[in-house]
Formats: structure tokens, sequence, C-alpha cells
């Protein structure tokens, strides 16, 4: 006869009610666990659907994620020919924020070539971008339906594909357009900023006195060309053919100067290193705490569920029952309410996880680890009662 | 002396609580034996060593002088046997009634007849059988599923015998069993343990201060200020 389960089955309110509470406790455990992972594959997302190997940024700098970085454009083509390359594609990157139904709408826009690589992984509605202009695929995450249009620097840009989860380094879901588009709305001034400028311009040319009137004309002309220019990205991407050696590829461009190659490795470090450790040891402290407090309470129902039981313990003794029945009894008890905890809590995050505002990612190892956690918690928290169960005295059974 | 002529032998017992000023002497220098099947029964007045005399034979509490022997084996002489399974001496030989039954209420009727049994090395269904056959025979067949607090008094009490009876013991103690319950249903429960002590040929202590309680006992023990000072 299990004496763990009886008494269970005597108080099943109480040891339900106090397991749901313990299971909430263990949802949030995981939950942690989940953001902490979900904060790590937030920020290799990009990395990881670009499949490049090597990042080329300015120089001096960790972008274009960590820093920024701005390089020409047409630096794609002293990449491409680099032995050991095999493609290379430019992206653009920035975080907008626009109004949408009254509400702040925050997302991180991909500008990318269509003849290269680095656009939307996956298609999951509508279709990719064919047009060179106005077109756009958003990620699932910006709750956006194909054929809305919204508003970019001067023009409105239509939905026409739906593609997975994609988001930033800081979670906000990504929108893709063509590069050309991209730039657009990160460079072009609208009519009345250009006429500023032509005038500033014409007006500082015309104030050289060495300059004829068609001379500063000409060179009006042509300076205004290169600031209205737009042909500057924050990131060259670079695949490697399959025999390419990274570290020669790296070098080579590291010996032009001005831009700085970063491998995949490097960039995974910068982002996880970097950008997200802080967050990453808040979580980890939290969880470590929140542990910490499940093994109080889960001790402290252990040792009133022991005093409760003091008498039932004496009168076992009484009538002989050997030690090993009553540490079961309380042993059981404690792994039997952290496993339910543990089952609660997990069918808690199941149910919820995908509805939280950034991604959770549940890894079983996670998982599983904290199951033994759990286990090793009530392990050690019934000692307490096992303790006190192991003192009483069968005489204390007498006593009215 | 021949090992099996006696179930309890006592011999100069002596129980005394606490250390120098405050020490209590609750029994002192009790000599006695009593035989299988003998059906005794302990009168006193409130303090006057019943209780720790029942349980000084019941190994719950260590006498401080003197020797006790059940069935044969000396349990205690200046203090405990050392090495010796008390524990296993209370499941195998020793069974206890009190006056509040001491049920264990998360179990059934049944189960808490069949935990007796079980911790005892009998198998669940033996287990089972026998609590079955118990509880049948002192009239709780119907009662066998109730949790103790469906109980009435003297049902509960009634459980509580058939659990002290369930491993056959050599030796039944019992403190103040009826107690707790109307005359009616006191006088059943005496019936019922001198009904035992013939047909189980068990030795049964009963501690009791109600002299309605004890005609037909082979012997009585009068306490008092913890000296036996009288038998009849
Ligand atoms: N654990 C203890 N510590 C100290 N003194 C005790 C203890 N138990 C009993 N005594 C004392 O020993 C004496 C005998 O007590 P005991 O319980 O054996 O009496 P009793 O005859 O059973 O009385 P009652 O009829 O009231 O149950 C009393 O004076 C009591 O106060
Ligand atoms: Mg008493």
């Amino acid at each position: 006869m299990n004496l763990a389960i009886r008494d269970i089955r005597y108080h099943l309110g109480r040891f339900i009610l106090t397991s749901i509470g313990l299971g909430l406790l263990l949802g949030v455990v995981m939950s942690m666990g989940g953001i902490y992972r979900g904060l790590f594959a937030d920020a290799l997302t990009i990395l990881t659907i670009t499949k490049a190997d090597i990042w080329v940024v300015q120089q001096n700098t960790n972008g274009p994620f960590a820093e920024n970085s701005r390089i020409p454009e047409d630096i794609k083509y002293r990449i491409k020919a680099v032995p050991g390359v095999a493609e290379a594609s430019p992206l653009s990157f920035q975080t907008i924020q626009i109004d949408r139904m009254d509400k702040p709408l925050r997302f991180f826009l991909i500008g990318y070539d269509l003849n290269g690589f680095g656009g939307p992984p996956v298609i999951l509605a509508g279709r990719n971008i064919r047009q060179k202009h106005y077109e756009m695929v958003v990620a699932k995450g910006m709750n956006m339906a194909i054929g809305e249009k919204i508003r970019l620097g001067l023009h409105d840009y239509t939905v026409v594909g739906i593609t997975s989860k994609v988001v930033s380094s800081s979670g906000d879901p990504a929108a893709f357009v063509t590069l050309a588009d991209a730039q657009d709305i990160q460079f072009k001034k609208d009519n009345d900023a250009i006429r500023n400028d032509r005038e500033r311009i014409g007006a500082n040319l015309s104030s050289i006195q060495a300059l004829s009137p068609s001379q500063a004309e000409f060179l009006q002309q042509n300076i205004a060309r290169i600031t209205e220019s737009t042909h500057t990205v924050n990131t060259v991407v670079a695949r490697l053919a399959p025999d390419a050696n990274l570290q020669e590829v790296q070098e080579r461009i590291s010996r032009w100067n001005h831009f700085r190659p970063i491998s995949v490795e490097e960039q995974t470090r910068i982002l996880t290193k970097g950008m997200i450790e802080k967050a990453r040891m808040q979580l980890g402290l939290f969880r470590i705490i929140l542990l910490v407090i499940s093994a109080v309470i889960i001790s402290l129902i252990i040792y009133t569920s022991t005093l409760d039981k003091i008498k039932v313990i004496a009168t076992l003794k009484l009538i002989g029952s050997q030690n090993r029945v009553i540490v079961a009894m309380i042993l059981q008890q404690s792994l039997l309410m952290g496993i339910l905890a543990y089952g609660i809590g997990y069918v808690l995050i199941l149910l919820t996880y995908e509805k939280f505002p950034r991604r959770i990612v549940l890894e079983p190892f996670d998982l599983q680890m904290l199951f033994v956690i759990v286990v090793a918690i009530c392990v050690i928290s019934s000692f307490v009662g096992i303790r006190k169960a192991l003192k009483v005295e069968p005489a204390e059974a007498l006593g009215g | 002396m021949d090992k099996s002529m006696y179930a309890i032998e006592v011999e100069k017992l002596t129980k005394i609580y606490g250390k120098g000023e405050t020490a209590v002497t609750a029994i002192a220098d009790a000599t006695f034996q009593v035989k299988p099947g003998e059906l005794v029964a302990i009168l006193g007045p409130s303090g006057s060593g019943k209780t720790t005399l029942l349980t000084a034979i019941g190994l719950i509490n260590e006498p401080t002088h003197g020797k006790v022997v059940i069935d044969g084996a000396v349990v205690a002489d200046e203090g405990w046997t050392p090495g010796f399974d008390l524990k296993r001496m209370r499941r195998e030989k020793l069974g206890f009634i009190f006056q509040a039954h001491n049920l264990i209420p998360f179990l059934s009727a049944i189960e808490n007849v069949m935990v007796a049994l079980e911790i005892n090395h009998l198998s669940r269904s033996e287990a089972k059988s026998r609590a079955v056959e118990l509880l049948t025979s002192l009239n709780l067949a119907h009662r066998l599923n109730n949790f103790p607090s469906a109980l009435s008094g003297g049902e509960a009490q009634r459980v509580a015998i058939a659990r002290a009876l369930a491993n056959k013991p050599k030796v039944i103690l019992a403190d103040e069993p009826t107690a707790a319950l109307d005359t009616e249903n006191g006088k059943n429960v005496m019936a019922l343990l001198k009904k035992l002590a013939v047909e189980n040929h068990s030795a049964i202590l009963v501690v009791t201060h109600d002299h309605r309680m004890v005609e037909g006992f082979d012997r009585i023990f009068q306490v008092s200020d913890g000296r036996i000072t009288g038998e009849s």
C-alpha cells in the first residue's frame, strides 16, 4: 500500500492547489529559460537566414548590427572579384517606427538585391518581390495582410508576401524591400531639401572668385549628383566557394584598408557576447532566484505536511513500521508534488509561449535540466521533513 | 526457566522521569509475570503510573531500571538491550489499543488494518484477506471502506482492535480502550478482548480506572503512586 498516494488522495484538493501554485512558478522559470534562448535565436536570426560566410562592414566597426556601418554599394564588385568568393550581395538595414492604425509599428527594414541574396528566407503566403519598386515582403510578426499599403519615406509600399518570423537582434519584426527602395527610404531627400542643398552649394561655389559662372554651374551639378546619391549600404555579405580559405579571403579584403571582413563566428560573438550579454545575465540571475524560491517553498510545504502527520508517523512507529516506510512516504509526496508542478508548468508554457510578445524557445535540454533540478530540489527539501519525522517518538501517538 | 512459560515478565521495573529536583518516579520496582492467554487488568487512580507501566512493556518508553522480558526475549535490563530491534518486536509480537483509537486518518478501515500486516511483510492480497476476515469477525464487514472520520467511536475502536490483532501478537496492551465509549460499547469491547485472550492465546494487559469493566478478568493489579499495591 502506498501511504504517500493514500494521503494525497485524502487531501486531493490541497495537494492539487499547492501543485498548481508551484506549477505556475515553474512555468515562469521555464519561460525565463525560453526568453533567454529566444534572445539568442532572435539575435542570430538575420545572421542565420542570410547564410553568408563573411560580412564586410566599415573599417573599425562591429557593424552592421552592433554598430553603424556605411560602405559604398559598388564595393560588391571588388569583393566578388576576390578569389574564393562565390557570391557577394549588398544589404541595407534600418529600424523604422511609423504609426499604423493609431499604434506605433516598429520594424526592421532590410533592403536586398533582387539578383543577390539576403532576402526573405521563405514565402508563407503571397509571393516574393518582383517589381523593382514599392513592393514589400513582411515577417509574420508584423501582422499585416497581403495587399496592405504603408507609407515609408516618399512612397507607398504594398505588402505582396509574408515570410516567417524574421526579427532583428532586438526582436523587432523584419520587412524586406529592394535595395534601391531601402536606400531611397534611408537617404532620399524630399524636393524642398534638395532645392535647399542645391542653393547652398551654388552659393558656396559662386563665392569662389576663381571659378567662371559656367565652371561653377558644372561643379554644382556634379556635387549635387554626389550628395543626392543613395548608393550606400550597411554591409556586403559574401559566400565562399566550397574550397575557399576563409582567412585568405579576409586578409585580402582587410588589405584594402577601408573595410572589415567579419566572419560568421565573429559576428555571432559580437551579437551574443556584446549585444545581449546583460539581458542574458539578468535572466539567468532571475531564474536562479526563482529556483531558490521554489526550493524554499517546497521545503516549507513538505515540512508543514510532515508536521501535520506527526501523529500518523508516531502511530506508524508504534505499530513497528520500518523507517524506510516513513521516509518513502515523505519523499514520494515531495517528488509527486514536484513532478506534477513541473507538468503543470510545462503545459502552461506550451499553451502560452506563442503568445509572448518576444520569442520563447523551449530547448529540450533546458527542460530536461530543469526537471533534474526540480527532482533534486524535492529530494533535498524533503530532508527537512524526513529529519523531523525520524525524530518523532512512537509514544507521541498516545496523546489525545 | 522455560522460555515460553510467560508472555510478559517484569522484574523490578522502575521508571523515573526527569532528573534531580524535578525527578518523578512514575513506576517503582514493579515485578510480575503474565502467561499467554491471561487477561490482566491494571486499576489505579490518575497519575498512579499505569500508562508508564504499559508503555515500558510496549517498548516505547525506556525503563530506568529493571528488566522486561517479552516472549522469552530480554528487551530491557537497566535500559534497552543494546542492538535489540524494538520495532521488529513491536510489529511481530505486540498489539496496541489506546483510548484515542489512533487510526491513520487518510486510510480506510481495511487499509488501517492492512498497513500493520504489510509492514510485517505480508503480500497485499494476504493482508487484504486477513483484514477482511478480522473486520468481519468484529462486525465491521459493512464499514471496510470508510475513513476513520466516518466511523462511530465504537466502530473506530474495533478497527483499532483489529489492527492490534492483525499480526496475531503474543501480547496485547490496551490503555483505557473503553474510555471514549459509552457503557454498552465499552462492555462489548471488553467482552471482545476476553474472547481474544482465549482464542488467540495472547496475554492481554488492560489499563482502566472503571471497576465495572473488569469483571471476568483473570487477575487485577492495583496501582497507586507507582507501586503495585495489590493483586486480586
Ligand atoms: N513524559 C513525562 N515526563 C515527566 N513526567 C511524566 C511523563 N509522563 C508521565 N509523567 C508523570 O508520571 C506519573 C505517572 O503518569 P502516568 O501517565 O503513567 O499515569 P496514569 O496512571 O496513566 O494516569 P491517567 O489515569 O491519568 O492516565 C505522573 O505523575 C505523571 O505526571
Ligand atoms: Mg494514562
